[in-house]
């Protein structure tokens, strides 16, 4: 085992890691909310790239992109399959499929059946980030009333990643946040637990250390 | 040992494995997008009782059975019939009346899976008149899934779904016309049957086989690499008749492929592309 590879993977999640090169953010139901507090907030020249994944109806247009484009200083689409990350682009998940991030890094698509009643899901989102991003990934969870995103976030935080999530007592529906921390009881370093102005606030104060 | 040490390995495992099954079994998944396939092996992992993809390996090279097994994780999609009816829609009305005026029609499923789309397929057809001059390739590389679309036979409790998006499909007829259920399944009419070729066919190795004028390859295209998509669509382009047509799924484009020039959109919102004239 070689030392700095050895070095990299022990960067306490909330320590100094980065710089970051993507901000993975997961929800469900309360989150759309918490998304307007935040997304609008991102600085242009924010150097990672953001992956924006909400549970959504199946059958129907998301409208995701038509209600952020307009708010959000950052370029803002749909995910595409195969479509290489652009730092300082935010993209959203489209409904009805999972999605990844694949070699590339690239974004990556696929139908395989719903985890957690979801597709798309965001354990698989966070999952496949921390594959590709190691420790330089932040992980957000948000609002929801289900357990999906509670394993991702342990995937990111067990990469070296910076893991958030946001505040139980902010959050119209607690469960998906008790879920995640659940993972963490006792565990030292755990994620951070912030209320959505906190998290806006850390973005802004990351990326004025260069790290985001 | 290190995250990024055992997520290092984890790849080199899975490169591995992927170049094992194809020079033992001739399935090549090399070129197949990784993320997707790194799931599937993970859930695969703990069905076959191994804790790393070298153990599964070592069962999948010396007991055939294993990767028979294994072949079910890496290519089995579940999809329902009509899924996004307004695909269906753009069929029905903008292609079928074009399909209207060829003597007699083929059509190549690409990726059938278990079958969801190839009955949808014949069921429109036949509302529209046409299944009688129709044949229907369809295609796969599973040879479990190719057997369960020929049975045609579905569980009955999908089929509400089934049915509502054929409704939404424009569909003319009842669902409840094209099968009879029974112990809780549902099989779907002979006749039906009497217009479909079951085929195990790869895009990643084969080559075309026949001339058609429609392709519908849905859901299949995300599972791929861009380099093996756009061989996916060279082949759907040499396969397709003059001025043929393409269906992809509701995410894929032809936009970054190698193949755009060589298509016009038809209707491109619900990803149906039309080859050019010329070559």
């Amino acid at each position: 085992m070689n030392a700095s590879a050895a070095n990299a993977s022990n960067t306490p999640a909330g320590g100094p890691g980065g710089p970051y090169q993507a901000i993975v953010i997961g929800g469900s139901s309360g989150a759309i909310d918490v998304l307007n507090v935040l997304l609008p907030r991102l600085p242009v020249g924010l150097r990672a790239a953001v992956i924006v994944l909400l549970h959504l109806p199946r059958d129907r247009r998301s409208l995701l992109v038509d209600i952020f484009r307009t708010r959000c200083a950052l370029p803002v689409q749909e995910a595409e399959d195969q479509q290489l990350i652009q730092s300082g682009h935010l993209y959203f998940a489209p409904p009805d499929y999972h999605l990844l991030i694949d070699n590339g890094p690239r974004l990556a698509l696929s139908v395989d059946a719903p985890l957690h009643f979801s597709r798309p899901s965001i354990d698989v989102l966070f999952e496949s980030a921390a594959d590709g991003y190691g420790d330089k990934l932040v992980g957000v969870l948000l609002s929801g009333a289900n357990d999906d995103g509670a394993a991702g976030l342990a995937a990111i935080h067990a990469a070296g990643g910076y893991t958030i999530v946001q505040d139980p007592a902010s959050a119209s529906m607690p469960t998906m946040p008790e879920a995640a921390l659940a993972r963490f009881s006792g565990q030292t370093p755990a994620p951070h637990v912030l209320t959505p102005d906190a998290i806006a606030a850390r973005f802004i104060q990351l990326h004025a250390q260069r790290l985001l | 040992m290190p995250h990024k040490t055992k997520a290092h390995i984890a790849d080199i495992e899975q490169r591995l494995l992927l170049d094992a099954i194809y020079h033992q079994y001739h399935y090549d998944f090399r070129a197949y997008a990784q993320a997707s396939l790194k799931r599937r092996l993970q859930s695969a992992l703990t069905q076959f009782s191994c804790k790393t993809l070298s153990q599964l390996q070592d069962r999948v090279l010396h007991e055939p059975a294993v990767f028979t097994g294994l072949l079910q994780y890496l290519t089995v999609q579940v999809s329902d019939m009509f899924r996004d009816p307004s695909y269906f829609l753009a069929l029905r009305n903008e292609v079928v009346p074009i399909l209207r005026t060829y003597p007699s029609i083929k059509v190549w499923v690409a990726g059938c899976s278990t079958g969801e789309e190839v009955y949808s397929l014949a069921i429109l057809l036949h509302e529209e008149g046409l299944l009688d001059r129709t044949l229907i390739y369809a295609t796969d590389i599973n040879p479990h899934a190719l057997r369960a679309a020929e049975q045609g036979v579905f569980d009955l409790d999908r089929v509400a779904a089934f049915t509502e998006n054929h409704a939404r499909a424009g569909g003319r007829s009842s669902l409840s016309d094209y099968y009879t259920a029974r112990y809780g399944r549902v099989v779907f009419d002979k006749a039906l049957r009497e217009h479909m070729v079951f085929s195990d066919h790869s895009l990643a190795t084969d080559s075309v086989f026949a001339e058609v004028h429609l392709i519908s390859c849905r859901n299949v295209l995300i599972y791929f690499e861009r380099d093996l998509q756009n061989r996916a669509l060279g082949l759907f382009h040499d396969a397709l008749v003059h001025r043929g047509f393409l269906g992809l799924g509701s995410k894929e484009s032809l936009r970054f492929s190698a193949q755009a020039e060589h298509f016009d959109d038809f209707v491109l919102e619900d990803r149906v592309y039309r080859k050019k004239a010329g070559r």
